[in-house]
């Protein structure tokens, strides 16, 4: 064993990254083969993976708690190759909403196979959003354009700033939108959380821009660059196609906030981080998100699940990532917890034991939404832990 | 000491040149910055937990 460890250090999921940049382009095998069979059912392909095959493999395959040896991280960091798996994804979600749409607007289709493609490319645009979101995360202006394009794919270009200005400075607190509360529904979350977002991102940019000396409507407004380009995009296939593209277009949109909002709720429900002054909390700790570590949903999220190393150091790279053992952990991916989420009750049977276990008890130590604040203090246990 | 450091992620800001895009005129001390403000990049550290830049003596700031 001692001549292995002398070994310099490989990644092993090198090229395994691939699945996450090839992702976007999904919908478009389901269209290959809808060509070949006219049957409206393989419009299903996307939901049936992204809600079937890969939770089932998460349960299959497990867990990869390994992390890269510190020594690695420089060069695994300065590596381009990881950077342009990411850019490479970009152009695919452009893709996928373009020739979904004029398929959808041109092929014969039943209304089984217009939803099925609906939520197909809704699902990349969920998809444009986690690019996006890794993209959004680094410093060059190149990466942030690309990031902004990404997010304006499903017309969420308010993300960058909505997520690193506020999402990440207040997570894990009540004051946070992005953040859910131990008791509050996926569906009520949605209401609390869309909304919530465009508003905080909207009050950050007018700040910015009012330090400037600029009022918001203004061309250097970051959050009216991406949603012009969401417009040119829209109402450019509106245009060309005809007037029923636009509401495919937005419900497959529609779709994709639900999915952003399904990641913010998996993410860190019930989470509390300490105050240590007047409306000041500690620094975001791995103990502040709940953490996956399952292989085949990170493989195909740029290991976003790897959450908890994400929000105590928000400019690492996904290929460089860590488990920690003090992080909150989920039992299965985020697909197979996007699933749980759609039924409020059974989410809380399997999660509420695991927030209460993590905040040892301590029911001031957990993010309690108000509403359902009395059903936790009145000593009811949702199920024994 | 006119240049710090966010501890986090190594954004560096200069009271001397400012931060335009964050509407911070050249000139503005760290001190000055509103509390809500936190690094512009990592978004988790506010500007009283910057700290001083180890290579941050500016000559051009020392001949002033």
């Amino acid at each position: 064993m001692s001549t292995a460890a002398a070994l310099p250090w490989k990644d092993r999921k090198r090229y395994l990254w691939i699945i996450s940049a090839v992702l976007p382009a999904l919908p478009l095998l389901s269209l290959a083969l809808w060509s070949m069979t006219r049957n409206d059912l393989s419009l299903w392909l996307t939901l049936l993976v992204v809600y079937g095959v890969i939770p089932v493999l998460d349960l299959v395959l497990g867990e990869d708690r390994s992390n890269p040896p510190e020594e690695a991280v420089p060069a695994l960091e300065a590596d381009p190759w990881y950077r342009w798996l990411v850019y490479a994804a970009v152009p695919l979600v452009y893709l996928t909403v373009i020739v979904g749409t004029v398929f959808a607007m041109t092929a014969e289709l039943g209304l089984l196979g217009y939803l099925g493609l609906a939520l197909s490319v809704g699902w990349i645009g969920g998809a444009g959003i986690n690019i996006g979101h890794e993209l959004g995360h680094k410093k060059g202006l190149f990466d942030r354009t690309m990031a902004r394009l990404s997010l304006a794919a499903s017309g969420y270009g308010h993300f960058q700033i909505e997520h690193v200005r506020g999402h990440h400075r207040d997570v894990a607190t009540p004051e946070d939108s992005a953040s859910s509360r131990l008791g509050e529904s996926y569906y009520r979350f949605i209401t609390r959380e869309i909304p919530g977002g465009f508003s905080r991102a909207w009050r950050l940019e007018s700040e910015r821009l009012a330090r400037q000396g600029k009022g918001p409507w203004t061309p250097g407004n970051e959050i009216l660059q991406p949603a012009l380009v969401t417009v040119l995009l829209y109402g450019g296939l509106t245009l060309w196609l005809g007037w029923q593209a636009l509401p495919f277009l937005l419900l497959q949109a529609a779709f994709a906030y639900t999915l952003l909002s399904a990641a913010n709720y998996v993410e860190h429900y019930g989470l509390l981080r300490d105050k240590v002054g007047e409306g000041r909390y500690e620094r975001p700790q791995p103990r502040h998100s709940w953490n996956s570590n399952h292989i085949v949903s990170n493989l195909v999220l740029y290991q976003l699940e790897r959450h908890s190393d994400h929000h105590a150091h928000p400019t690492r790279s996904y290929q460089a990532l860590r488990h920690f053992e003090d992080a909150p952990q989920l039992p299965t991916g985020y697909f197979g917890m996007f699933l749980v989420a759609l039924f409020p009750p059974l989410w809380r049977r399997v999660m509420d034991p695991r927030v209460l276990a993590h905040a040892r008890g301590d029911l001031s130590r957990i993010n309690i939404d108000p509403a359902s604040a009395d059903r936790y203090q009145n000593g009811h246990r949702p199920v024994a832990a | 000491m006119t240049r710090w450091r966010c501890p986090e992620c190594g954004y560096r800001y200069d009271e001397i040149a400012g931060d335009l895009h964050e509407g911070f005129a050249p000139g503005m001390k760290l001190c000055g910055l509103p509390t809500d403000w936190t690094c512009p990049d990592c978004g988790i550290i506010p500007a009283r937990e910057f700290v001083p830049d180890a290579d941050g003596r500016n000559p051009e700031a020392d001949k002033r």
